[in-house]
């Protein structure tokens, strides 16, 4: 099949292969010293799951890790709300007052450095006086993840078939329930990846939640780096492992569910 | 097992068009002269930004009848298609359904379906889903829902596909399904987008006849647009032949052909030799027409007299002769025979027939089709020999636009 | 009206949530931001004056805006350590984005080479380690280039250096960082367009007598430019604002305008010259994000 003038390299083969290597390299080593009985991180102890034990006795880690993940949880599920809200808005409400502001809004945030985001959302918790805390980390996690969420629906309504929206209405659906009835089922996927992309980025955000978080209520981010900051630690590689594994499952379920959900041409492919 | 299709209409629940006086719903005789046509088209435009898509557009449309819009793409009759299912509202006009004007009647609200060109069926429902869409919208009960959805599933012939998604049917299962949604809940009149489209051309041929046998069963009201002319004189029983959002010429199939009512019908359906030229004189129901290429042309008066002096003649390809000598005195009994004089330019073998472009002495190019009627045909001409390309005036129609 | 105008007004109700969201949580706090970044720094808390007093009515909003002013800004333009990092943040971007082209693009070339149904699967590899955590890759590689870290182990034992090369804190660590993290954001757009280009135009190209490498830079490379360019923009424009990379992986000499904001908000408690630093950061932003949008704008229209 391959064709004379298309066929791969050994240059492209190689670019290939040390491009993948690259991005992996660095992760599979963390996973493997994770493992290290060691408590000198360069020095190969034998396998142990010592860190992992570590971590769970360390009381303020889990405090943090706990924070980070109700913060993840309730910021990407509003955010998911919001931003596919704001999708149909962009891709089904036509021209509107405001439009133009609007779009801008949502996509600011994409290109704007989390340093002003999270010192502006900061600013006017300070004004409007908020106890820092859980709920302005949400927030402000809320609004920047709901812009992505946005930009992944909105992508999914434009690409998809208006005519089938149209047959809808043909057959009887008024226009919400068209939406109810064929477009919300048809952009599933897509709201689910839009989910799983606030979640991820929530629990992966440093800069937004040192910015607005208060006292006591540090995001695992937040401690992960302070740590860092100081030297490397086994525990962290441990941390930092669990972490990946649970995106990892995150990735396999959704792929699993978009497979599974077996209409074709959809997938929940990242972004 | 398709015929109770029809039959049965007065018990199976009906869906609720109330709205819309319930008499028109039955399928009445067509052509009764002093009834209100089913639907009648007044005076509709449309414009997309100063682009005028239909372009006050009028027409009347019968109970039972099958009718083609055919047009060139970009003529507006998808547009028009579009407008009679509510997706467009007309700028300009009245559309009368059952003597009521539906313009301003939301989609969903209408006794009207659609198929649409590219199916639009909805890929997370199954076969039996899509089908029972539009009943359960209509607030159908369940049991009438299942006895519907059969009913039409054994019409379209998809027994033991009711499962199947979408994606797991072939293009023509795919265009049956379509069908059966949009028929399933009896629509006063079914619109057609283009509906063979996507199937090959084999496909094609015999789904054109189902279309018809099933019309004529349901005696139902379809309107189907296309811009496949053999498609439309196929299946219609009248055409519309649209041009620049204008109806062009409404007309049985024969009589486009035969009869078409200006030079760009002409041109657009089938194939045609045009001589323009003017009118010289005029006798015995015959007229002379002084024609640049084809010298002077005799053809028989229309049914309406000629009234411009500037005119063209038509001649269909397979109606002009050829033969070495010129007809014999009485092959076209006592008719005065027009003879164009000419050299075999190319000779383009078709099967069925094949077609002589004749390039007359004065340069013009005429067109003859000849059947090939047996294997093997004596009567063939070869490049370059001199012919004589001849027609009577009654095969020639003289078209004053 | 069509069915658009149908499905229009209902959407648009929809957006009203939204809507208001932003304008509270996004609109109203950068004008806070405008708002303080012409403010005076107090020793109060919050650390400004003047502050907007809402129970106290216009009169005090007014009053409050007499007060305002551009000292803040006068600062960042004469402050030689606010110009410096101005600069460093530029030209930190600008040498990581070329150095990402260079790693990107045979990497991308390599993917829209790959047999039809490989592809998808190199996709996702390349987009799984965008969904791992960014603070945990930068970590990693802190684990690798730390002075007794795999990095120098490996050296030490190939003979290629004697003694252990400081790595972290240093610049050649944060690019390093910068190009790992951002890798995906370059590829991915590339691929996008490298992967669309139509096979038989290399073969024409041979067909008219073009070698292999000959027709890569007269035919692939020519068309791939606007993938180039969306990649480029779109590590660029972050890159810009980066501060966790340079600030785990950098040294301390000098500092991107990230860093600089956040050691005036963090440690000098100056939240009007933080914000005005923003401010700053943001009119950096402005003209390669014009240009990524014309860009954007020049291949929809292409694609019609």
């Amino acid at each position: 099949m391959a064709r004379q003038v298309n066929r791969m390299s050994a240059f492209n083969v190689t670019s290939l292969a040390l491009g993948l290597a690259f991005l992996y390299l660095p992760i599979v080593i963390l996973v493997i010293y994770s493992f290290n009985a060691s408590r000198l991180v360069t020095v190969w102890g034998g396998w142990s799951l010592r860190w992992y034990f570590e971590f769970f006795n360390d009381r303020a880690m889990l405090d943090a890790a706990w924070m980070s993940l109700r913060v993840a949880a309730v910021s990407a599920t509003i955010a998911t709300l919001l931003g596919t809200l704001a999708a149909v808005g962009l891709a089904r409400g036509e021209r509107f007052r405001g439009r133009a502001l609007f779009s801008g809004m949502l996509y600011a945030p994409l290109v704007m450095p989390e340093v002003i985001s999270g010192l502006s959302l900061l600013l006017l918790f300070v004004a409007l006086n908020a106890e820092r805390g859980f709920w302005t980390v949400t927030i402000a996690h809320t609004t920047l993840t709901m812009c992505f969420v946005t930009v992944v629906v909105q992508s999914r309504l434009a690409s998809l078939d208006r005519s089938l929206e149209e047959a809808a209405m043909d057959l009887g659906c008024n226009p919400v329930q068209a939406f109810i009835r064929v477009t919300l089922p048809l952009i599933v996927p897509a709201i689910a990846a839009g989910w799983m992309l606030a979640f991820t980025l929530s629990l992966d955000d440093v800069v937004i939640a040192s910015f607005t978080t208060g006292p006591g209520s540090a995001t695992l981010p937040i401690r992960i780096y302070s740590e860092v900051r100081l030297g490397v630690k086994p525990e962290i590689n441990a941390i930092c492992t669990m972490v990946i594994a649970l995106i990892a499952v995150l990735i396999v379920i959704a792929s699993l569910a978009s497979k599974l959900s077996s209409t074709q041409g959809e997938s929940a492919a990242p972004l | 097992m398709t015929a109770q299709a029809n039959g049965k209409t007065g018990e199976s629940p009906e869906i609720d068009t109330a709205k819309i006086d319930s008499a028109v719903a039955q399928a009445m005789p067509a052509r009764s002269a002093d009834d209100m046509p089913l639907l009648r088209i007044e005076g509709v435009s449309k414009k997309f930004g100063t682009f005028p898509a239909v372009d006050g557009l009028s027409l009347d449309i019968r109970t039972g009848e099958f009718f083609a819009l055919l047009g060139p793409s970009g003529c507006g009759k998808t547009t028009l298609l579009r407008m009679l299912a509510g997706f467009e509202t007309p700028d300009e006009g009245r559309i009368l359904l059952g003597g009521r004007d539906i313009a301003p009647v939301l989609p969903h609200e209408r006794p009207v379906n659609m198929m649409f060109q590219n199916y639009a069926l909805f890929p997370h429902l199954s076969v039996r889903d899509n089908i029972a869409f539009g009943l359960k919208r209509a607030g159908m009960a369940r049991a009438a829902i299942d006895t519907r959805v059969a009913e039409m599933v054994a019409l379209v012939k998809l027994d033991g596909m009711e499962k199947r998604k979408p994606d797991q049917l072939s293009g023509g299962q795919k265009q049956r399904v379509a069908l059966a949604r949009s028929l399933a809940r009896r629509p006063k009149v079914l619109l057609l987008d283009e509906p063979l489209a996507a199937l090959d051309k084999k496909l094609r041929e015999s789904t054109q006849l189902e279309l018809m046998e099933l019309q004529r069963r349901l005696g139902m009201t379809f309107i189907v647009v296309t811009h496949d002319q053999e498609e439309a004189m196929t299946m219609a029983n009248r055409i519309g032949v649209m041009d620049a959002g204008r109806l062009q010429q409404v007309a049985t199939p024969r009589d486009l052909y035969e009869a078409p009512a200006s030079r760009w019908v002409a041109e657009f359906v089938g194939d045609v030799n045009l001589f323009n030229g003017d009118v010289t004189s005029r006798d015995h129901r015959r007229l002379t027409i002084a024609t640049r290429d084809g010298g002077a042309i005799v053809v028989s008066e229309p049914r309406e007299p000629v009234t411009r002096t500037v005119v063209s003649v038509a001649i269909r390809p397979e109606k002009v002769k050829m033969s070495r000598r010129g007809p014999a005195p009485d092959a076209a009994g006592s008719q005065a025979i027009n003879r164009l004089e000419g050299v075999v330019a190319d000779v383009s073998y078709l099967g069925g027939s094949t077609v002589y472009k004749v390039k007359l002495d004065s340069g013009a190019v005429v067109r003859s089709s000849v059947a090939n009627t047996a294997r093997f045909d004596t009567d063939t001409y070869d490049a370059g020999q001199r012919v004589v390309a001849w027609f009577t005036p009654d095969d020639c129609v003289v078209l004053e636009r | 009206m069509s069915t658009r105008r149908i499905f229009a007004q209902p959407a648009r109700y929809a957006a009203i949530a939204p809507y208001l969201w932003m304008v509270l949580f996004f609109l109203v706090p950068f004008g806070f931001v405008l708002k303080i970044s012409l403010s005076q720094t107090a020793i109060a808390q919050p650390p400004y004056l003047p502050v907007f007093d809402f129970a106290e009515g216009w009169a005090a909003i007014t009053a409050a805006f007499s007060q305002l002013s551009l000292d803040n800004f006068g600062l960042l333009a004469s402050d030689s350590l606010y110009i410096s990092s101005y600069l460093r943040s530029v030209v930190v971007a600008v040498i990581s984005t070329l150095m990402l082209l260079l790693i990107g693009y045979p990497v991308a070339y390599g993917m829209a080479r790959l047999p039809q149904r490989w592809q998808p699967i190199a996709m996702m590899l390349v987009i799984v380690p965008f969904w791992t955590s960014f603070l945990i890759r930068i970590y990693a590689w802190i684990n690798i280039l730390q002075h007794d870290g795999l990095l120098n182990k490996v050296l030490l034992a190939l003979h290629v250096v004697s003694t252990p090369v400081v790595w972290l804190s240093t610049d050649t660590a944060m690019y390093i960082g910068i190009v790992y993290s951002y890798l995906p954001f370059m590829i991915l757009p590339l691929y996008a367009t490298l992967s669309k280009l139509d096979a038989s135009l290399l073969e024409a190209a041979a067909d008219l007598g073009a070698s292999p490498r000959r027709a890569f830079w007269l035919v692939t490379f020519p068309l791939s430019l606007p993938g180039v360019g969306a990649g480029a923009l779109l590590c660029f424009i972050p890159i810009l604002g980066e501060f966790v990379i340079p600030d785990l992986l950098a040294g301390s000499g000098s500092m991107m305008i990230g860093q600089t904001l956040w050691l005036e908000f963090f440690t000098n408690k100056d939240w009007p010259v933080a914000a005005a630093a923003a401010v700053a950061l943001l009119v950096l932003l402005v003209p390669p994000l014009v240009l990524y949008d014309r860009l954007q704008r020049r291949t929809l229209e292409s694609a019609k």
